[in-house]
């Protein structure tokens, strides 16, 4: 049906969305990748002259540099297991037949619409509050010491935090899958006598292969960049400094653009490398 | 579902919905609840859940300390300026990544959402440059088309997944009737997609709204939307509680209205094409 | 509904495209960015007596949060942005950014503003060679607030200027876990204006020092290591729980509902905790200066929020009325008139705590000899090459006492001891420091 026509038009729609998505990545890129490159500090008069790798170096050389890429990918791996988890149970509840079901899952999506400032901000204070926090109420009220959470397990509350946002997104999509799966299929399987647990391992989690994928590369691309819960929460103490945060602290914190911008381009390389990693699965799977 | 279900194992399975539910919307209704508390109320031990004395005062104090209808309409013009020119600048595109593909049709569109995954912090300096350069700073255009960009990788996707789903045979059709390229687009297609469209729509609003970096950001007074509102009730001296939820159930609330009036939509275009 | 839906954004998209459509009613409108602390907003609510003399100038504010607050003007300025026209800085930011020519100079405030009047250590701390670069809205050092009747009960009596020594006895003494009562609350979350604020200050009474004559970082020295053991058996044993995230409002929040025994913290707060609307323990606070170890240093710090403009605004001239009218001695009248003379902003006027009335307030005495008695230009027992009480006036600063903060504050969370933390502070300064090109 391609003709040859209709193929210098398509490329002509694709090239607003291209050349636009193209200008947003080169521009300030390019821009960081000179400031990577220069002794930039506006504090002390801005651009002192060319400093060649001396960024780079001295930004992988500092102390933060690998907690702080180990502390990403905890956060953003945590965030998926448990979505990816919970998502799961919760979407093969809901299929059940329930009275109700519409209100549940009105519930279930609400957390997806709450801004990350205010979920931050709502857990931190209202909830795991060490004093204050209806956590410490409830850990009181059955005679236990109340939770420092934000330090004692700084790491787990923020992924709590996190998850929690990005649980609805996961169920619905996996709901959306499981109401898809053929029933008859199952039917049979119960009948041959194939307890529920096998059941679901040969039968539901291979149909919802592709959904999980999704879920795992749309939550991956948002997750890397995540910021405000930790800017909120603890700002980066306690080991929750992720590559974001430390380059924040060296361009806002420090002033050190050059620096953070080192730090930024490798950012970049990290994401392409956790990018291609996933582009190979999600690639098979979306062929599928 | 052909199986009939015993009553017992349906409460069973409502007990268990319901509880899992209310246990994920708990902390939404307790800020909403805490709004409506006294600050002595709020931090009360125990908890006071329902039985207090219910006053609107914290809303009133938020209100006569900031403007907030000229926050909520900023949120607005962002959030539905940046998804509508997003729409307007993927339909094309999606259009010809599902109907005309070519081998790299799948790189171009993984390279575009890859594009996502630059961090922002890195490039903030680069960005704020560019805007005083421009004059775009604290503008509702500048963040418009910065959110815009942000978000068009993720409309373009879901867009192209639901065309994919629309027969190509039908569009086919159209064209032997000799119909345009564009009527083909704008009368055969487009109504086709309407769904696929508005949750797109839908999702990308939301995006928006919750987009709480560049928003802040890139803003003063003029342009600055409800995440810059949140911003200056986060920990004011003393009890803040109660003023705190009265301004998050503020910022919150249109869109957790329109998404819950909306769910049927969005839950459809939540799925990315992962489901066939 | 998707009708609805494109057509209110249709309409939201030509809205924002016509961009600035509101028309400028006014000449001249003011860009201001201020921190949410009380005596701002309560600035805010009173603008109307300004707007009223000045009815060509319309006022736009910026409230945010301090860390935001912060992170922006400093982006803003640094790269020049231009987005505010007043924006309320402290005493770290001013020496910084005077010298670097970014802020107006007002020395040309109106004679009737009244300079002498400025308290001499405020006033030293916002000027550069002789230059004025920022009007104090209020200032504040370090004290001592105590609880008299948790106090009484011991049996103990506070003096007007403790020890060490004597806190750790009344934190002792008052701390009652079982009721919730804790003998003493201090910073712990982590920040360069948070607990590393009240450590750098009292470390001061300790001895120590951020840096020698050469840059070089101290943290080796065994003065912080008694700073840090003093702070860290005072948290653990009378502190309370969680308090590594602890940061002046959560303490102030803390002591307000009678949860803590002791809290040395900024003299502003006193009239929050004897304020009856909030503070469940109004009429029971004392107030002493901050303690001391016998070295002839206080712990005490230095800060005055104050008001500057940003070099190359364009309603230079409005931003000064603005500024003149907001520190001024009428604008002090003004609150006192309508909200009584406990809330009007502290510490910056002589002429305040010279009038009658003020002196009946519990805890103006105490203010007035806490910021005498700290000097920003001699801050150490012994001699240091930078200026700052609680701050080392130099732009890496924020960035590593923040970071310095961190290991501090996850010591106390008992996540690594203190020799480690010291160890890795002095790893990180030493970074920065070299990094920076010293």
């Amino acid at each position: 049906m391609a003709t040859r026509h209709s193929r210098s038009a398509a490329r002509l729609m694709m090239a607003p969305a291209v050349i636009l998505l193209l200008g947003w990545m080169l521009v300030p890129l390019t821009m960081t990748l000179w400031f990577s490159f220069r002794k930039y500090l506006p504090m002390r008069g801005g651009d002192l002259g060319g400093v060649g790798f001396d960024n780079y170096v001295r930004f992988v050389t500092s102390s933060a540099f690998w907690p702080s890429v180990q502390a990403t990918l905890v956060i953003v791996g945590g965030v998926l297991a448990i979505t990816v988890t919970f998502g799961v149970l919760l979407a093969l509840l809901l299929d059940q037949p329930i009275w109700g079901q519409g209100i549940v899952r009105i519930l279930v999506i609400a957390p997806f619409f709450v801004m990350p400032t205010v979920s931050a901000l709502v857990w931190k204070n209202m909830f795991m509050d060490p004093v204050n926090g209806l956590l410490a109420h409830l850990w009181g009220f059955f005679g236990a010491e109340p939770v420092q959470w934000l330090s004692q397990a700084p790491l787990a509350s923020i992924i709590l935090i996190v998850a929690w946002q990005w649980l609805p997104f996961a169920t619905l999509i996996l709901l959306t899958a499981i109401q898809s799966l053929d029933s008859e299929q199952l039917e049979a399987a119960e009948m041959d006598g194939a307890p529920p647990l096998s059941r679901f391992g040969h039968i539901v989690l291979p149909h919802l292969g592709r959904a999980i994928t999704v879920v795992v590369l749309i939550q991956t691309i948002f997750l890397l960049s995540i910021f405000a819960e930790i800017f909120v929460t603890t700002q980066g103490s306690f080991g929750t400094r992720t590559l974001t945060y430390l380059i924040y602290q060296r361009v806002l914190e420090s002033q050190n653009v050059g620096l953070g911008s080192a730090g930024g381009i490798y950012a970049v390389i990290l994401a392409n490398i956790v990018a291609i990693f996933l582009m190979r699965i999600v690639g098979k799977n979306l062929d599928a | 579902m052909a199986r009939a279900v015993s009553t017992r194992r349906k409460l069973i399975y409502t007990l268990a919905a319901w509880t899992a539910g209310l246990l994920i919307f708990f902390p939404i209704l307790w800020t909403v609840l805490t709004s409506f508390k006294t600050e002595a109320d709020a931090i009360a031990d125990p908890p006071v859940f329902l039985f207090f004395d219910w006053t609107l005062e914290n809303y009133a104090i938020v209100q006569e300390r900031s403007d907030y209808m000229r926050f909520l309409w900023n949120s607005v013009i962002i959030a539905g300026g940046s998804t509508l020119l997003g729409v307007l600048i993927a339909v094309p595109a999606a259009w010809s990544m599902a109907f005309v593909p070519s081998r790299r049709t799948k790189d171009i569109l993984l390279w575009m959402l890859s594009t996502k995954m630059l961090p922002a912090v890195g490039v903030l300096y680069p960005i704020y440059l560019i805007f005083i350069e421009m004059g775009l700073l604290d503008s509702r255009i500048g963040l418009t088309l910065v959110l815009m960009l942000i978000n068009l990788p993720i409309i373009v996707w879901m867009l192209y997944t639901y065309f994919r789903e629309i027969p190509a045979e039908i569009l086919e059709a159209a064209r032997m009737d000799g119909a345009t390229l564009r009527e083909e687009i704008l009368y055969v297609l487009t109504p086709m997609a309407v769904p696929g469209i508005a949750s797109t729509v839908l999702l990308n609003i939301i995006l928006a709204w919750n987009e709480a970096f560049w928003t802040l950001n890139l803003t003063a007074a003029k342009a600055a939307p409800l995440t810059a509102f949140i911003a200056s009730y986060s920990s004011p001296e003393g009890l803040f509680y109660a003023k705190l939820s009265a301004a998050s159930t503020m910022a919150i609330a249109p869109i957790l209205i329109l998404g819950w009036f909306s769910q049927k939509q969005l839950v459809r275009g939540l799925t990315f094409g992962a489901v066939k | 509904m998707i009708r609805v839906v494109s057509t209110a954004m249709a309409s939201a998209l030509a809205l924002a495209v016509s961009g600035a459509a509101f028309a400028e009613g006014h000449s001249k409108t003011l860009t201001i960015a201020t921190v949410n602390n009380g005596d701002m907003i309560r600035m805010q609510g009173l603008t109307e007596d300004f707007t009223a003399k000045n009815p060509d100038i319309a006022l736009e504010w910026v409230t945010l949060e301090e860390n935001v607050l912060r992170q922006r003007v400093t982006q803003d300025i640094s790269a020049k942005g231009g987005q505010f026209d007043v924006m309320t800085i402290g005493t770290y930011e001013v020496p910084i950014w005077g010298k670097n020519g970014w802020l107006v100079s007002l020395n040309d405030l109106p004679a009737e503003w009244d300079a002498d009047d400025i308290l001499p250590a405020i006033r030293g701390g916002l000027t550069v060679d002789g230059e004025l670069y920022a009007a104090p809205f209020y200032g504040e050092s370090s004290m001592v607030m105590y609880r008299k009747d948790l106090m009484e009960k011991a049996g103990m009596e506070m003096p007007d200027a403790p020890t060490w020594g004597d806190i750790a006895k009344a934190a002792e003494a008052m701390t009652d876990k079982d009721a919730e009562v804790y003998g003493i609350c201090l910073r712990g979350k982590a920040g360069w204006g948070e607990n590393m604020a009240f450590l750098t200050a009292m470390s001061n009474s300790f001895g120590a020092k951020w840096f020698d004559a050469d840059w070089k970082p101290q943290f080796d020295g065994d003065a912080w290591k008694t700073t840090l053991t003093t702070y860290m058996d005072l948290m653990n044993n009378y502190g309370p729980p969680g308090a590594s995230t602890n940061g002046f409002n959560e303490n102030l929040s803390l002591f307000q509902q009678g949860k803590c025994g002791m809290w040395i913290d900024a003299t502003v707060a006193a009239s929050f905790v004897t304020n009856p609307k909030d503070s469940t323990v109004a009429d029971k606070v004392g107030f002493a200066l901050a303690p001391d170890n016998g070295l002839g240093k206080r712990g005490n710090w230095l800060w005055a929020w104050s008001l500057a403009i940003p070099a190359g605004t364009d309603a230079e001239d409005a931003a000064k009325k603005f500024i003149a009218w907001a520190t001024s001695k009428e604008y002090t009248a003004l609150v006192a008139e309508k909200e009584g003379w406990a809330n009007v902003p502290p510490g910056t006027r002589s002429s305040l705590y010279e009038n009658a009335e003020y002196q009946k307030v519990p805890f103006a005495e105490m203010t007035l000899n806490s910021i005498n008695s700290a000097d920003p230009t001699k801050p150490t027992v012994d001699d240091v090459p930078y200026t700052g009480v609680q701050f080392v006036a130099i732009p890496e600063f924020a960035g590593i006492a923040t970071q310095v903060g961190q290991e501090f504050s996850a010591a106390l969370a008992g996540q690594q001891s203190i020799d480690e933390a010291l160890a890795k502070a002095q790893a990180l300064t030493t970074e920065e420091m070299e990094a920076a090109g010293y």
